[in-house]
């Protein structure tokens, strides 16, 4: 096969879309809290927490429905503590998402060990097993398997719910009030605070079906198995001017990187670590990107910003 | 300023006890008794002198990049690229060091091998440096993907020839390239790692922090950290500035080789000095902008790694890494809190 023809065979469509999954949910994390104002690097965290919280929910109960819950719930009090932390209790969001992503790396190794006796993986899990037709090629049974994943379909169902909310309801006009200008939010009677803190948690649980996707995925949870995904997604986020479809996109072409590298793979011209270098290399070239057109958009204005306290 | 100083104190002891509160409840969740492991925790550590001096080796990279971390931080930046900088400095002083000729005396070996890993460490921050002060990209994600290409880049140099047969570590250093063990000196240390490297880097910490007051450089360079604008205003080239803290940093982290390659190892290896990046930004957030409270920070989190080894029979030793992330969250939050108090207590005054 030549290159032209694995970029475009069905397996890299199909890898694209599995790898998109946990880019998507991060980023979608990342929009919710940072149009709210409040600046996340603990996506990283968030994925690794509930991506852990997953596994051992299944592990426990044996069912994958029950991992991808406690995912989404793990997701939400992991960000629940940084929006505290960073909306009521005004530490620097920095500050609290190096701290976060800590507790969370370690913290993960700490239960893995505790649960598991490893401290790099657990034991496998089935995730959600979904049936294709038999007759079907390998690469299209992966397309197949992919497209009707339940967190496949709950992180469009995300991606859809969250343009809906953040721009046709009152409480995503709020929460883009509070991520515009604290102080004018505050004085037309918005709690910003309040409204702040849901708006991460809401990121969060998002964000927590990525952390699932991820462990489902590879059928196990292993330690730092985020790999930096969600500060790519974070990248994702700023090149989408903050906005939720287009970071879903943004999130996509991160993801067809990481699809190359799966099938460029095989081949033996381009050393592995070359290839493993492509997503990284192409957050920094879209961080340039970003700075040289200005971006497809403007940061939030209130970003980081406190409403005075009357 | 005292009574700032004192709040900053103030921060730090509650932000410990809280700390020593979540080790206390994560021990007794874990079903062990936290008053029998903090005797295992204090004998491991300070209670012998191998044990001593094990944390004070564990905690010689820590304020190698405590202090650069701290460095970038004045400047406004967070350097979440300690990681990867300190890696491929310890990567070049591996090579660099390896290539020496044996004729080379022992000092001026030293020496060579780590202006290559400082300039190694130092050209890893450039590409963030210039993306932030050129296009204004966040140095926390680019930092990040930095790391992540550090690990593979590395992977390509060892595998370009520069690594043992079927290794992931260089060759042996030329035999004067070596920073020596301080148990030569006393021997009560014995067996311990700790070297020279640890005297080296608590003076770098007292002059890097005096040079924030003591230099012009050092001055605008806090100063930008505080106010670009103002700064901008008075004509200090703040873009520079920024740039030339970013890699400077960086070839501080690229110092961390002086412990580990040069000092212990004797050669550079794939995860050589592995976490004492996120180590680093540790002890640059608790030791809050002096030399004397890195070289503290950087003790405080040494003795924790160290513990954790001691404790690592009953408990995991990661429990020290969540410990570590809880310290920095809870001493956030109480200088928060300390700082919104003097707020509301300074409006009570003047209003």
């Amino acid at each position: 096969m030549t290159l032209t023809q694995t970029i475009f065979s069905v397996t890299m469509l199909a890898q694209t879309v599995r790898m998109a999954v946990p880019y998507a949910c991060a980023a979608l994390g990342g929009v919710w809290s940072e149009r709210s104002g409040v600046v996340n690097i603990a996506l990283e965290g968030t994925l690794l927490v509930s991506g852990l919280a997953a596994v051992a929910a299944h592990v426990a109960s044996g069912s994958a429905a029950v991992g991808a819950f406690a995912a989404i719930v793990a997701g939400a009090l992991f960000a629940l503590v940084h929006a505290v932390l960073v909306a009521r209790e005004r530490v620097d969001a920095i500050v609290s998402g190096i701290a976060l992503n800590l507790v969370a790396a370690g913290g993960t190794r700490f239960v893995l060990r505790s649960l598991y006796d490893s401290s790099s993986n657990s034991p496998s899990v089935a995730g959600f097993a979904v049936h294709v037709g038999a007759h079907a090629s390998p690469a299209m049974a992966l397309l197949l398997r992919t497209l009707t994943d339940p967190l496949t379909i709950l992180t469009v169902v995300a991606a859809a719910a969250s343009f809906f909310v953040l721009y046709r309801t009152r409480f995503g006009l709020r929460a883009r009030a509070c991520g515009e200008d604290p102080q004018a939010a505050a004085i037309a009677g918005v709690p910003v605070a309040p409204v702040r803190i849901l708006a991460v948690t809401i990121g969060g649980m998002v964000c927590g079906l990525g952390g699932a996707a991820l462990a489902f995925d590879q059928h196990q949870f292993q330690s730092g198995m985020s790999g930096g995904r969600g500060f790519i997604a974070l990248a994702a986020v700023i090149l989408s001017g903050w906005r939720p479809a287009r970071a879903v996109l943004a999130c996509v072409a991160f993801a067809a990187l990481d699809a190359l590298q799966i099938v460029l793979q095989d081949q033996s011209r381009v050393p592995r670590e070359v290839i493993e270098m492509f997503p990284y290399v192409a957050t920094l070239l879209s961080l340039v990107v970003i700075g040289l057109t200005r971006g497809a958009g403007r940061p939030p204005a209130g970003l980081g910003k406190h409403a005075e306290s009357a | 300023m005292n009574g700032d100083r004192r709040a900053s104190i103030l921060a730090t002891v509650a932000g410990l006890a809280a700390a020593w509160v979540a080790f206390d409840l994560l021990v007794f969740f874990y079903g062990e008794s936290p008053r029998r492991l903090f005797v295992l925790l204090f004998e491991g550590t300070w209670g012998t002198p191998y044990g001593a001096g094990q944390v004070l080796f564990k905690a010689t990279p820590l304020l190698f990049t405590g202090v650069a971390v701290d460095l970038a931080l004045r400047a406004g930046l967070f350097n979440i690229g300690a990681e990867g900088q300190l890696a491929v400095g310890g990567l070049a002083a591996g090579i660099v060091g390896a290539l020496l000729p044996p004729w080379v005396p022992g000092p001026l070996a030293v020496v060579i091998v780590l202006i290559a890993a400082a300039a190694a460490g130092g050209a890893w921050a450039f590409i963030p440096a210039v993306l932030r002060a050129r296009f204004r990209a966040h140095e926390v994600i680019s930092t990040i993907m930095m790391n992540r290409i550090a690990d593979a880049a590395i992977g390509l140099v060892l595998g370009l020839g520069f690594a043992l047969k079927g290794t992931v570590r260089t060759l042996d250093l030329a035999s004067g390239a070596r920073v020596p063990r301080l148990e030569r000196f006393l021997p009560a240390l014995r067996g311990s790692a700790v070297s020279l490297s640890l005297l080296a880097a608590v003076v770098l910490a007292l002059v890097v922090g005096w040079s924030y007051r003591g230099t012009r450089w050092g001055r605008e360079v806090s100063l930008v950290g505080m106010n670009p604008v103002a700064c901008a205003a008075e004509r200090i080239p703040v873009r520079s500035r920024i740039a030339q803290a970013m890699i400077l940093s960086g070839a501080l982290c690229g110092l961390v080789s002086s412990a580990t390659v040069l000092g212990y190892k004797g050669y550079f290896e794939q995860g050589l000095g592995a976490g004492a990046g996120f180590g680093g930004l540790a002890v640059a957030l608790l030791g809050r902008g002096s030399g004397v409270g890195l070289v503290l920070a950087a003790l405080l989190f040494g003795t924790m790694q160290q513990g954790g080894l001691a404790i690592n029979a009953y408990v995991p030793m990661e429990l020290m890494d969540v410990i570590q992330g809880v310290v920095i969250t809870a001493v956030a939050l109480a200088d928060a809190r300390v700082r919104a108090a003097v707020v509301r207590s300074s409006r009570g005054a003047f209003a």
